[in-house]
């Protein structure tokens, strides 16, 4: 009723697995420092890359889509960390300063 | 993750009941626990904490570690009574994050103008909560002061287990009101439960002040609400 179906993850990989598409489902599991989305937060993705939810605003979903196929693929859950290790690290990190940790299963 | 635990596990946050997702970061298995479920240990002390805070996280038992992602229903507020209370207690309600309906079948009270942008319903309650039924993750909020609109949703209230029930009106209003529960047929432990004289006591005098002082309420019991299965 008030749960916004259109744009929760959880819904979109139902639907997504009830089309017949591979699904991955990453989800935010610890946070340190100013992380820009809490522990629990959703990306779902599916085997062709298209994606809902986010798991840190933007900053690192392309790296948790790669990873994600590959997860698709072997059906292997992984566990990926993201974070500002020194001032070279802008490639694929967090802009904000924190760190998080995001695992990715497949879904099935 | 398993394709049949995502099924049940929108089914049920569809239903608003509350529920964690368990996932053994060992081995990547997984289950949905409801509010309620037996699960023995120190395990289970660790998702009665989750189920109590809302909070989601890593927990490690006999060098397991495991991700709780809580879902909780969101906390919404129903108010009975398109009174001036009621629109001051709407817009603190929408800053404070709680969804909230106003429900009054007195069309002279619950017009659009009083209540421009707040999920209004000018109907009787008894019809109105057919179709939108009350449950362990709403505040009932009466204010009419009428019997006739007041005492329906506050009976259902009481039986469905909102987390806070809350009546206006003065302690002998109230005694009535406790006398007409019974003979309705709840008992005085359940009766006990309505917040009467309505919202914390801080001398509230304005309809602001006591919007103030409900909205304030509707937080402590929300936040130290008991769990579903585990005993007043």
């Amino acid at each position: 009723m008030e749960t916004n179906d259109v744009f929760d993850p959880l819904a979109i990989a139902e639907r997504w697995m009830d089309d017949g598409r591979m699904v991955a489902l990453a989800t935010v599991i610890e946070t340190w420092g100013s992380a820009p989305r809490p522990v629990g937060s959703h990306l779902v993705i599916d085997g062709a890359g298209n994606f809902h939810g986010s798991v840190s605003g933007g900053c690192v979903e392309g790296a948790v889509i790669g990873e994600a196929m590959e997860v698709i693929a072997d059906g292997e859950p992984r566990l990926l960390e993201f974070g500002v290790a020194d001032e070279t690290a802008w490639r694929v990190g967090l802009s904000c300063g924190g760190r998080i940790r995001v695992y990715v299963e497949r879904v099935g | 993750m398993d394709p049949y635990l995502l099924r049940k596990l929108n089914t049920e946050r569809a239903a608003r009941r509350a529920v964690i997702h368990l996932t053994d970061l060992g081995d990547g298995r997984d289950r949905v626990i409801r509010e309620g479920d037996p699960v023995a240990g120190p395990l289970g002390e660790a998702i009665a904490r989750a189920f109590r805070s809302g909070r989601s996280g890593l927990v490690e038992v006999e060098d397991r570690k495991f991700f709780l992602n809580v879902h909780l229903p969101p906390a919404r507020i129903v108010a009975i009574g398109a009174v001036h209370i009621s629109q001051a207690l709407a817009r603190m309600a929408v800053v404070a994050g709680f969804d909230i309906t106003i429900i009054d079948p007195r069309t002279a009270f619950a017009t659009e103008e009083r209540f421009a942008g707040i999920d209004l319903v000018a109907d009787w309650p008894e019809d109105v909560l057919k179709a939108r039924p009350l449950d362990a993750y709403t505040a009932l909020v009466a204010v009419t002061h009428d019997p006739k609109i007041d005492d329906f949703p506050l009976s259902q209230a009481l039986t469905t287990g909102c987390f806070y029930v809350g009546a206006l009106g003065s302690r002998k209003t109230h005694a009535k009101r406790v006398e007409r529960l019974t003979a309705l047929g709840h008992g005085a432990a359940e009766i006990a439960r309505i917040s009467a004289p309505i919202g914390l006591d801080i001398g509230a005098a304005s309809p602001a002040e006591i919007a103030v002082a409900i909205l304030a309420d509707i937080v402590a019991h929300l936040r130290r609400r008991p769990l579903l299965g585990a005993g007043p």
